[in-house]
């Protein structure tokens, strides 16, 4: 809502010393949202005088442009005319859209116009032109037309400053509208809050009308819930030629609307002054009695925008003997719309279901000024005002006659009464109010306040503020008006906080230790195409295909949420490397979505909101979800270890994928155990499942070549994928305290030679445990294939460290652990000591 | 070697004479002194100081003494022997330390070679600073909040006051999960939580979630269809507008400064009442350059506020629709973005530079933002 403050201020007694800046931050301390006060005009910089066009002659000029030399008369600014020249201005003229005797604007020499367009006398087309006749856009009033503005004849005299003399500089405050507040989108609205933030009475522009005896026209509303008010009132004999006076043409423009005849300007004008649309029609054009009802099935409209629009059985239709003529609320029909002939008109001040306009506006994509206002919710009484001010508006601008009669069919309007309870106010706003507070601000408002009966009082809320239902509304009426900034600054006294839980501390941990791994963070958008699963190589009948699809992607390409967190962190490491980064190691934590069934149909359920929904209502509910579980992935290329002037670096290989697993377990407590598995995107040959204990995990290893060229990634990068809810699903398992030894330690090398598709991880754990408790540690250090054993076999070295809890181990102890563990280790893996 | 002789004067063994020993000592220490490394030192000791130097020798000719004479010739060579040999040790400990010395410096690096084996990791900062956000509220006895991203529309609109027919539930703000009428979407706000913590606990409930949040803005510097939000709810006995007022202040001085504090400004959301928009004072002008021209602010564009979020008290509705009674209990909530907090906290131009994930912009902010 655009609110000039000159108009303002006929409804507000506002002091000459307010500005509107004054007026914004008032009207934002009570809740209205000025986002910019517009200057319009403070860019015009005088001399700038009306002028009178006294004659002028046409020129031809060779380069084919014709011009007319005018004698313009400025008043005071005249210059003596030459010869038989009346006494004025000589001014050379490209436009010619006006005649001798017109009322224009002149910028004489000095001027400097919007733009920073300065104005001189200069020597043009043959003659001295001595100022300029401007344009509405010159002057940045408007682009209504091109050519010079031709003034009305009211606006003054040659001569006076027309800066003035047309309202040209003026303060617009530009308002957003929440939605509870379609009162504001009025200037009586406005007022009121305004009157209200500045303390000042405030006079409502609003009286009420006599009422009539008669119709108008005929008129039957059909489905009253639609519709509870349509009222109708008409003119006889408007002027054609009657233009909407300069005020009201200004007033317009500055509001953001553009004068297009007296008529709409009227119907504009008393919109924007008391919030009620007003549609009129040409009552030649109206055929039988008008009709508000429901649309019927398949039936179209013909609009004034000459669109031909299929309608909702939900739209209101306004309708005629002769079919649909308009979408109520939304737009007028083309078949009865005014023109500049027409002289009878039927002004409609209709009151329509808030969200019914609403859904119409968005089924037909039809925002408009009068959708707007109905779906916030127009006063439901102003009607008959609207529509008696409008016709005496055109009776007294366009020379009409108003008929006699007014059609009104109306449901009665019922008050809304709020019961409340004074403290209220106190209890909710933390400032002590005493009921005379309370009621008196809430008086300002417009409510009618009942007697106060032990702080009980019922309270009427005014017709204009439908959003008012509640205690809690009332409230927050009470603290606006006394001033958010008045309100104390307290903390409450809150409970002791038993602070992050296990799962967000282990988060915490993960991430820490990830990045303290040398890993970077990532977020990646979870939207994915459904191409992915292909380039992931994923089997047709692998559950990550199963996705949730979006109804309405921001791009038709990415329809799916991920169900895995890779395909993400892929794209985030190309495009890292495709900036030119070369050693690589990024991370993700953050949810995957995987629905058991996709597209399951059921009706959602939709408990209500008057009370806790049971328990059966919020299982159901929850089962509408898919799983959400919490992963953690990680992508690395190039080097782990950087070559350097140190020497060479160390690729990243699946090792790294394998050991970044194991710092997220650790992180979480957890030991991680790796086997071998074939799973896409992994290279087949070198990818782990990890398992805690039978359950597997996640996968880490290195990337499927296929998969790192179809994802455009660097050669040879690995990655891990971790499923946080299955890796770490209970409670915090306290860590036990290990026993040791201070024992001196046995140190014992083995290198056992085993099939070369053994595990090695099996061969340790053979080790171990044939080893029995004496042994501390066994660490793989080297691992051989060659020469030096068998085909089809490999050498893997052990150190073993072995030590007793009370005692130094006697070379025959060492002797028999060391036999022990390698015959175990050739029982379990045939691995057999090398010669 | 002499044969031992009882009858003659001692003087008359040459090497023992005292002449001889301080020639043997002079020239020992003349050795000694001479030696400049540790090799040749060890040489001297040899030649001097081994079994086979002068005074080694003369000390087995007391032997061929007369027993008075022996005590007095022991006593001269025992003493140039202790003379010698403290030489030696004093020379050996000066040349050590010079060895010593020389090493250390030859040893000398260049230290300013870098050692970046292994690039350094970091943490994104969106997420950091939601745990700050969340450890300062843990602080005032707040428990963190969480809730799933993909929603039912329920707990994302209609428990909090937007009926089905409400704007906010356009498909031009949010994601519907297929098919459109399926109840299920991408939770456009953190508020549902709001709704699940009071569907699960009661009153008092003081809970801070931050989390993923979801809208159908295209990606451009100032807006993301993925962001974040951090949500507080309180709900306890006698809570006020005061106390909301009083916790924001908090936040926002814990976040931006000493003295920095908020505005509340009257606004409109479904699920509170009453309602406020909430302005952070501008923590780099701190409002000196409302209305002074001679110095512009960028960071609030001179407004002298910064519009952070909203909030306000709980709407009595919302407390209806999860079973609490709001005659005992009342309670408020504030939202605010967590990318927009970093982009004015930060400095961070570009909203695009948080979702990229390009290494250079998040490496600098390491394990806390």
């Amino acid at each position: 809502m655009r609110v000039p403050l000159s108009w303002l201020r006929d409804l507000v007694d506002l002091s000459e010393q307010v500005t509107a800046r004054d007026v914004a931050e008032r009207l934002i301390g009570v809740g209205l949202e000025v986002e910019t006060v517009d200057h319009v005009g403070a860019d015009l910089v005088g001399p700038l005088v009306l002028g009178r066009v006294l004659t002028f002659a046409e020129e031809q000029h060779s380069n084919g442009k014709t011009v007319r030399w005018c004698r313009v008369d400025v008043g005071e600014h005249n210059e003596p005319g030459a010869s038989e020249e009346p006494d004025g201005r000589g001014i050379v003229c490209g436009a010619r859209n006006f005649d001798e005797g017109d009322l224009v604007v002149v910028a004489l020499p000095g001027a400097v116009l919007p733009g920073g367009f300065s104005i001189s006398a200069r020597k043009t087309y043959g003659h001295v032109s001595d100022g300029m006749i401007c344009s509405p856009s010159e002057l940045a009033v408007g682009d209504e037309h091109d050519g010079i503005w031709v003034l009305p004849d009211d606006v003054g005299a040659p001569g006076q400053d027309a800066v003035v003399a047309l309202g040209l500089r003026d303060d617009v405050l530009d308002i957003a509208v929440t939605p509870d507040r379609g009162y504001a989108l009025s200037m009586r609205g406005v007022a009121r809050e305004c009157a209200a933030a500045f303390e000042l009475a405030f006079t409502d522009p609003v009286h009420e009308v006599k009422q009539a005896d008669a119709e108008s026209w005929p008129a039957q509303v059909l489905d009253a819930e639609a519709c509870d008010r349509f009222v109708l009132q008409s003119v006889s004999g408007l002027n054609p030629a009657a233009a909407s006076p300069h005020w009201m043409q200004q007033r317009l423009r500055l509001a953001g609307m553009r004068p297009i005849s007296l008529a709409v300007d009227v119907t504009n004008y008393v919109m924007l002054e008391l919030g009620q649309p007003l549609h009129a029609y040409d009552r030649t054009r109206l055929s039988g009695p008008i009709v508000v009802r429901r649309a019927a099935a398949g039936e179209k409209v013909h609009t004034l925008d000459d669109a031909v629009r299929d309608v909702d059985v939900d739209d209101a239709l306004i309708t005629d003997d002769s079919g649909p003529i308009g979408i109520a609320g939304v737009m007028g029909g083309a078949s009865t719309e005014i023109d500049r002939e027409s002289t009878d008109i039927v002004i409609e001040a209709a009151h329509f279901d808030a969200s019914t306009i609403a859904r119409s506006a968005r089924r037909h994509k039809l925002p408009s000024e009068a959708s707007r206002r109905f779906a916030r919710g127009v006063d439901p009484v102003l009607q008959e005002v609207a529509a008696e001010r409008a016709v005496s508006l055109l009776a007294e601008l366009g020379e009409a006659s108003i008929d006699p009669g007014r059609t009104v069919v109306a449901q009665p309007v019922v008050a809304t009464v709020v019961p409340f309870v004074t403290q209220a106010a106190s209890r909710l706003v933390g400032v002590q109010f005493s009921d005379a507070d309370v009621v008196g601000y809430l008086e300002m408002i417009g409510c009618h306040v009942g007697p106060v009966d032990a702080g009980a009082v019922d309270v009427v809320v005014p017709t204009w503020r439908p959003d008012l239902t509640g205690a809690a509304d009332l409230v927050e009426e009470v603290a606006r008006l006394h001033g958010y900034q008045h309100i104390p600054s307290t903390l409450p006294d809150a409970p002791v906080s038993s602070g992050l839980s296990h799962g967000q501390r282990m988060r915490r941990r993960i991430g820490m230790a990830l990045a303290g791994a040398g890993y970077i963070e990532v977020q990646s958008y979870p939207f994915l195409s459904p191409d992915v699963h292909d380039a992931m190589g994923l089997a047709e009948d692998d559950d990550r295909r199963r996705a949730l699809v979006l109804a309405n992607p921001l791009s038709d390409e990415e329809p799916e949420l991920r169900t895995s967190l890779l395909p993400g962190i892929f794209s985030t490491m190309r495009r890292n490397a495709g900036r030119g980064a070369e050693d690589v190691a990024l991370f993700e934590m953050g949810h995957v979505y995987r629905p058991e069934h996709v597209g399951a149909g059921v009706q959602p359920p939709r408990p209500s909101v008057d009370r806790r929904p049971t328990s059966d209502e919020l299982a159901a509910l929850n089962a509408l979800l898919p799983r959400q579980p919490l992963r953690v992935a990680i992508v690395l290329a190039g080097e782990r270890e950087r070559s350097g002037w140190w020497g060479e670096g160390r690729a990243a290989s699946w090792g790294d994928a394998v050991d970044a697993a194991r710092i997220v377990a650790e992180a979480c407590g957890v030991v991680l155990d790796p086997v071998a598995d074939e799973h896409a995107p992994w290279h087949p040959g070198r990818c782990a499942a990890l398992r805690v204990g039978d359950s597997v995990v996640g996968h880490a290893g290195e990337l499927h070549p296929h998969v790192v060229t179809v994802f455009g990634l660097p050669e040879r990068t690995v990655a891990m994928e971790l499923d946080l809810d299955l890796l770490a699903p209970g409670d915090e398992v306290p860590t036990v305290a290990p026993v040791f030894s201070t024992q001196p330690v046995a140190k014992e090398d083995l290198a056992l030679v085993v099939d070369a598709d053994v595990p090695a991880a099996d061969v340790a754990a053979a080790l171990v445990r044939g080893g029995g408790a004496l042994v501390e540690s066994v660490r793989l250090f080297d691992a051989y294939v060659g020469e030096q054993v068998q085909a089809g076999k490999r050498s893997l070295a052990f150190a073993l460290r072995l030590r007793a809890l009370d005692h130094t181990l006697t070379p025959d102890e060492v002797a028999a652990v060391r036999a022990e563990a390698v015959a175990e280790a050739g029982r379990a893996t045939g691995a057999t000591l090398r010669g | 070697m002499s044969a031992p002789n009882s009858s003659f004067d001692p003087v008359e063994v040459t090497a023992l004479h005292p002449d001889e020993v301080q020639r043997a000592v002079d020239e020992a220490l003349a050795a000694i002194s001479a030696a400049t490394t540790l090799d040749e030192l060890k040489q001297v000791r040899l030649a001097h100081a081994g079994d086979r130097s002068p005074l080694a020798l003369a000390n087995r000719e007391i032997g061929a003494l007369p027993p008075q004479a022996r005590s007095e010739a022991g006593q001269r060579i025992g003493g140039a022997r202790g003379r010698v040999r403290s030489a030696l040790e004093e020379r050996q400990a000066t040349l050590s330390d010079e060895r010593d010395a020389r090493v250390l410096v030859e040893e000398r690096v260049d230290v300013t070679e870098p050692w970046d084996v292994r690039p350094r990791g970091a943490r994104h900062p969106l997420t950091t600073l939601q745990e700050r956000i969340a450890d300062l509220f843990i602080g005032m006895g707040y428990e963190v909040a969480e809730g799933p991203e993909v929603e039912a529309e329920w707990f994302n609109f209609d428990a909090l006051n937007m009926p089905p027919a409400h704007p906010a539930r356009e498909m031009t703000d949010t994601f519907f999960v297929e098919s459109a009428d399926s109840g299920v979407v991408l939770r456009t706000h953190t508020s549902p939580v709001q709704v699940r913590t009071m569907l699960t606990t009661s009153p008092p409930i003081y809970v801070i979630c931050p989390g993923r949040t979801f809208r159908t803005d295209e990606l451009d510097a100032t807006h993301t269809p993925v962001f974040s939000q951090v949500e507080g709810l309180v709900v306890d006995r006698g809570i006020t507008m005061a106390h909301l007022k009083g916790t924001l202040d908090h936040f926002a001085s814990s976040m931006f400064g000493e003295g920095i504090g908020t505005r509340l400004r009257p606004s409109y959301f479904p699920f509170t009442e009453p309602s406020a928009e909430l302005d952070l004072r501008c923590f780099v002008c701190r409002g000196a350059s409302v209305g002074n021209p001679d110095r512009p602010c960028r960071t609030c564009s001179s407004e002298g506020w910064i519009e952070w979020g909203g909030c306000g008290m709980v709407n009595p509705k919302v407390l209806v629709a999860c079973g609490i009674d709001p005659d005992e209990y009342s309670g408020f909530a504030f939202g605010m973005g967590i990318e927009r907090t970093l982009m004015f906290r930060h400095g961070v131009e570009d909203m695009r530079d948080m979702v990229e994930g390009d290494v250079r912009f998040t490496a600098p902010f390491g394990l806390e933002v």
